[in-house]
């Protein structure tokens, strides 16, 4: 049962994650790896903060800030350079790298006894409940502390889905989504593409950093090579929140992606426990997504023999 | 209103491709106007609606609107005042937003776009407002994706939206050009609705010369980049489509004088 609490935790810190590569890929249509770099930069940034003895809050602030100057780098590029999304994120994502080990100063930054996030729950827990007290749930004894962090992550990553909602309803967010959708249309209705996507991607990017920070707060260190093949993990994520939720409104697409990262983490830590050799796990993950991309179409292809269906 | 003056775009400059689409061309256009531009293919009629709605910057000449010189502004900065309809149905509406989403896009046409919400209940009576005069029944699906509904639906409502904020021009860029000949005239009569009822000033390219001949006040005939004939008043009320067809093949007899007479020289002199 703790497992299965923890990967919910880890599931929901990624969400954040997720949700980052659902605006720069979904939103904006924009395969921005530029997430792999500023997913460390964001473990990297927090964990050296926090060692340093800044508020953990703040450091998640200050680390979603640096995700976001990223994505305006990556943004930038693109509009202002004309070059291909995928090689503009390569360029940021390359840069990082080496910015991250100048952040932490080595390749992996433990932080034992820091005040993070989680060490200040496990003080309210240890409060509330006494060290490593127990509460009942569903009939299982499971530890408080992880449990008060398995509702707060959940709180936090509700209020983030709900602000998230209202921002995309908003007229600035509505004209961003037509970026992604038709922007040929949006900028003949007066919009600045071009600035809609640093925006987007600066936002997208933002979250990742967060997730990253999260994360390595969690786990208590943060690793230079802690981002490789997330933004293959966070599509993963968006791809099992859309087969669950459907094509719907805004709200349920967002509440989707969420779904999605949590269910995709439970899934991996049960394979996990089944004797999944670790290493195999990204190579899973590869043929997962790439399985997940081609079913439509090929379901499409089907369904043609039957009804054709024009939807532009 | 619109002032064009001695426009010139080459593309593919100084290669193989080159194509000079459009060779000093100028016209004005006053306020309330409706013109119709008619060529063959190539002729550069598109290309003279693309350099005034900003899609690529213009190597030579001026364009003016309304006494502002824009010539220099990028696309999403004259969108401000210019509404446009494409050819294609499909490029003037984001396809998996509703109706209602696109409508108050379109609604916020060169203003802010801040962290209002998109659509409020106030907001909705309005979209059922606009689209009633379609008779499309389209009322009862404002919540729909865009992309469920026929392209001459879409072309419909991209009408609504290029025209709703009363832009000081509209573009349309043969706009029935890929309807069924039952969609293009519906979506023609909705277009002279619109153009009468808000009396804007209208630059229509079209291929149609049955379309030039019974819509607007003015035709301007471009022929390789530039403008062979500018019809308006009295002249423009009688034309006949015959009359066109007759221009054209007088234009087209004329480039082949062109290239007789470059031989006839070449045999001659070289």
């Amino acid at each position: 049962m703790s497992i299965l609490i923890t990967s919910m935790i880890i599931g929901l810190i990624l969400s954040l994650l997720a949700l980052g590569v659902f605006i720069s890929f979904r939103v904006f249509d924009f395969p921005d790896i530029t997430v792999e770099g500023s997913f460390t930069l964001g473990a990297a940034l927090a964990a050296t903060l926090i060692v340093g003895g800044m508020n953990p809050l703040l450091a998640g602030m200050l680390a979603f800030l640096a995700g976001m100057t990223a994505g305006v780098l990556t943004g930038f590029i693109h509009t202002r350079f004309r070059i291909n999304p995928l090689l503009s994120g390569i360029l940021v994502m390359t840069a990082l790298y080496s910015v991250n080990l100048h952040v932490m100063g080595k390749s992996n930054l433990p932080m034992p006894g820091s005040v993070t996030i989680f060490s200040w729950l496990g003080n309210v827990s240890a409060t509330l409940f006494g060290e490593s007290g127990k509460v009942v749930l569903l009939g299982w004894s499971v530890d408080a502390r992880d449990m008060l962090i398995l509702v707060v992550c959940l709180l936090a990553v509700s209020l983030v889905c709900v602000v998230l909602r209202w921002f995309f309803r908003t007229n600035l967010g509505t004209a961003m989504r037509a970026t992604g959708d038709n922007a040929q249309m949006i900028r003949a209705l007066g919009v600045n593409t071009k600035g809609m996507i640093v925006f987007g991607i600066a936002l997208a990017n933002g979250f990742v950093a967060l997730s990253g920070a999260m994360l390595a707060q969690f786990q208590g260190f943060a690793d230079v090579q802690m981002g490789i093949g997330m933004m293959v993990w966070g599509l993963a994520s968006v791809i099992i929140g859309q087969a669950v939720v459907g094509e719907s409104s805004v709200g349920v697409v967002i509440f989707g992606a969420v779904l999605g990262s949590v269910l995709f983490r439970l899934l991996v830590a049960i394979a996990l426990r089944l004797g999944m050799n670790p290493n195999d796990l990204k190579i899973i993950t590869a043929v997962f997504v790439f399985i997940a991309l081609i079913l439509p179409v090929f379901m499409k292809r089907r369904k043609g023999f039957f009804k054709r269906k024009e939807y532009a | 209103m619109l002032k064009v003056t001695g426009l010139e775009k080459t593309f593919n400059e100084g290669t193989v491709n080159e194509v000079r689409a459009l060779q000093g061309v100028s016209f004005a256009l006053e306020e309330g106007g409706f013109v119709c531009v008619l060529g063959t293919n190539g002729s550069g009629k598109s290309t003279l609606l693309n350099a005034v709605a900003g899609s690529f910057p213009v190597d030579q000449g001026s364009i003016v609107l309304d006494g502002v010189d824009i010539t220099k502004w990028p696309e999403h900065k004259r969108a401000r005042s210019i509404g446009r309809v494409f050819q294609n149905p499909l490029s003037g509406t984001a396809p998996h937003m509703t109706i209602g989403e696109n409508l108050s896009l379109a609604l916020k046409r060169g203003k802010s776009r801040g962290l209002g919400q998109g659509i409020s209940a106030t907001q909705k009576e309005e979209f059922v407002r606009m689209v009633r005069p379609l008779n499309m029944d389209l009322e009862e699906r404002l919540d729909n994706p865009i992309g469920k509904l026929s392209g001459g639906q879409r072309q419909a409502l991209t009408l609504l939206m290029a025209s709703a904020l009363k832009p000081k021009l509209l573009l349309l860029d043969e706009h029935t050009a890929a309807l069924d000949p039952k969609t293009a005239a519906k979506v023609t009569e909705i277009t002279q609705m619109i153009v009468n009822r808000d009396r804007l000033t209208t630059l229509m390219v079209t291929h149609s010369m049955q379309q030039a001949v019974h819509m607007g006040d003015r035709i301007l005939m471009m022929h390789n980049g530039r403008l062979a004939y500018d019809f308006r008043g009295k002249t423009k009320k009688r034309l006949k489509v015959s009359d066109l067809l007759a221009l054209f093949d007088e234009l087209r007899r004329k480039d082949a004088i062109d290239v007789s007479v470059a031989t006839l020289l070449t045999n001659n002199y070289v």
